[in-house]
């Protein structure tokens, strides 16, 4: 049947139900399919551009919209959050030195109070000294005046159990030269 | 072409796409519905319920449906901005048009039983020609005589400028031919491969051979199916391209 030719008077399909020669080139055909392409065509023009594209269209600028407001947000955001680090670290760095300044005060205001005791006590420790000193330099006055007439007593006795006659006055004399010795 | 074989193992590779009425069993005039009428029916309704349906909600997010036809969107509107620059944008319905029903029929024939409206070269070549005249016409009305430019080589040597006239003349004559029949071809070349390794699947000697070339085959026409909407619509932009900016 191949070698048959396609029968231009419009049968193209044989007794049997078969194609004779090419479908596609079968003439009788052609103005239906183009018919219906053009049918077809059209309709699909139509709805694509009256409805499909401008929505899908709408969509993807809401999309890509929706992503700049978002990103911008999220920058934003990120902004805010740089500046509440900012502030925090301000924060801290003042707290910081104002521990510091609060130190320094105390320690000062301890330093002063300190001084001023130690003042004190230097002031007691020199008095109670002096005093001790008063005290020692009686006692040994005391005693040099009693180790004087224990000496002139002691000489004159001397004086006296040799057998001479004690002067009074040459005794103390040379007592106090003997003490000043 | 159908043959005999082997005693009465016959193929008739080409029925398949003989156009019958769908009721009844008269003689099929322009206005018959008919199955070409069905299967181009319904590449309309699944375009529809993708890209119609399928963005109903509008939702930022998109659904799985959605997110195909915004894909689908995208390569093309791309594809248009990128060979034809920011004025053929406005073409752009046109060209999804196209596509749109070429990828459909393509795909929706390789279902076993359907019809493949792309596989007649009557409907390709009305494609074809649309394009053609569409084309041609554009670029008489946007560039006036400016656009036979596209013809004159002002860059060639002189001498040869009337001899590259007359072969762009010839070959953009020949565009619309070779337009519709690339796609018409491999579309019916695929079908009736297919079908006469079906034919050889009734074979027992060369079943597994004939099943898995079927298997074969078919995936080749997915690719091709793909493909050759994807070259029809981006000569489509190329030959727009051309009626926009005619010089070179």
């Amino acid at each position: 049947m191949a070698t048959e030719t396609t029968d231009a008077a419009g049968v193209c399909v044989d007794a049997g139900g078969s194609a004779l020669g090419m479908p596609q080139l079968c003439a009788d055909w052609m103005p239906n399919q183009i018919f219906w392409l053009l049918v077809t065509l059209i309709t699909l023009y139509f709805v694509m551009s009256r409805i499909a594209l401008p929505r899908i269209s709408a969509v993807l600028a809401e999309r890509s919209g929706t992503i700049t407001n978002d990103i911008a947000a999220a920058e934003e955001l990120k902004n805010k959050a740089a500046e509440a680090e900012a502030a925090y670290d301000q924060a801290l760095l003042d707290a910081r030195s104002e521990a510091q300044k609060i130190v320094a005060e105390a320690k000062a205001e301890i330093q002063a109070e300190l001084d001023v005791e130690l003042q004190k006590a230097d002031a007691q420790i020199a008095a109670k000294t002096a005093e001790s000193e008063a005290a020692i330099g009686e006692i040994r006055e005391g005693a040099v005046k009693s180790v004087t007439a224990v000496a002139k007593d002691t000489a004159k006795e001397l004086v006296a159990a040799m057998g001479g006659t004690a002067d009074a006055k040459a005794i103390t004399a040379a007592v106090n030269a003997r003490m000043k010795g | 072409m159908a043959e005999e074989k082997e005693g009465g193992l016959v193929f008739h590779p080409l029925d398949q796409f003989i156009v019958k009425p769908l009721f009844g069993d008269g003689p099929v005039h322009w206005y018959t519905v008919t199955n070409l009428t069905l299967w181009m029916a319904i590449a309309l309704l699944a375009i529809v319920a993708v890209f119609v349906l399928g963005s109903r909600g509008r939702a930022v997010i998109p659904t799985r449906l959605q997110s195909i036809g915004e894909l689908i969107y995208g390569f093309i509107y791309k594809m248009v901005e990128d060979v034809c620059g920011k004025d053929g944008v406005k073409y752009f319905p046109y060209i999804m048009t196209l596509f749109l029903f070429i990828l459909f029929s393509n795909y929706l024939a390789l279902i076993p039983m359907s019809y493949s409206p792309t596989s007649m070269i009557a409907v390709t070549a009305v494609l074809g020609f649309g394009v053609f005249f569409a084309v041609t016409i554009l670029g008489f009305v946007k560039n006036g005589p400016a656009f036979l430019g596209l013809f004159w080589m002002s860059d060639a040597p002189a001498v040869l400028r009337p001899i590259i006239a007359v072969i762009e003349v010839i070959s953009y004559f020949v565009r619309p031919v070779s337009h519709s029949i690339r796609l018409a071809g491999n579309i019916m070349a695929g079908h009736a491969v297919l079908k006469v390794f079906a034919g050889f699947a009734a074979l027992t000697l060369v079943s597994p051979v004939a099943v898995f070339g079927i298997v074969a085959i078919y995936g080749l026409e997915v690719l091709v199916c793909g493909i050759q909407a994807y070259v029809f619509t981006i000569l489509t932009c190329v030959y727009l391209k051309d009626a926009l900016h005619p010089a070179h």
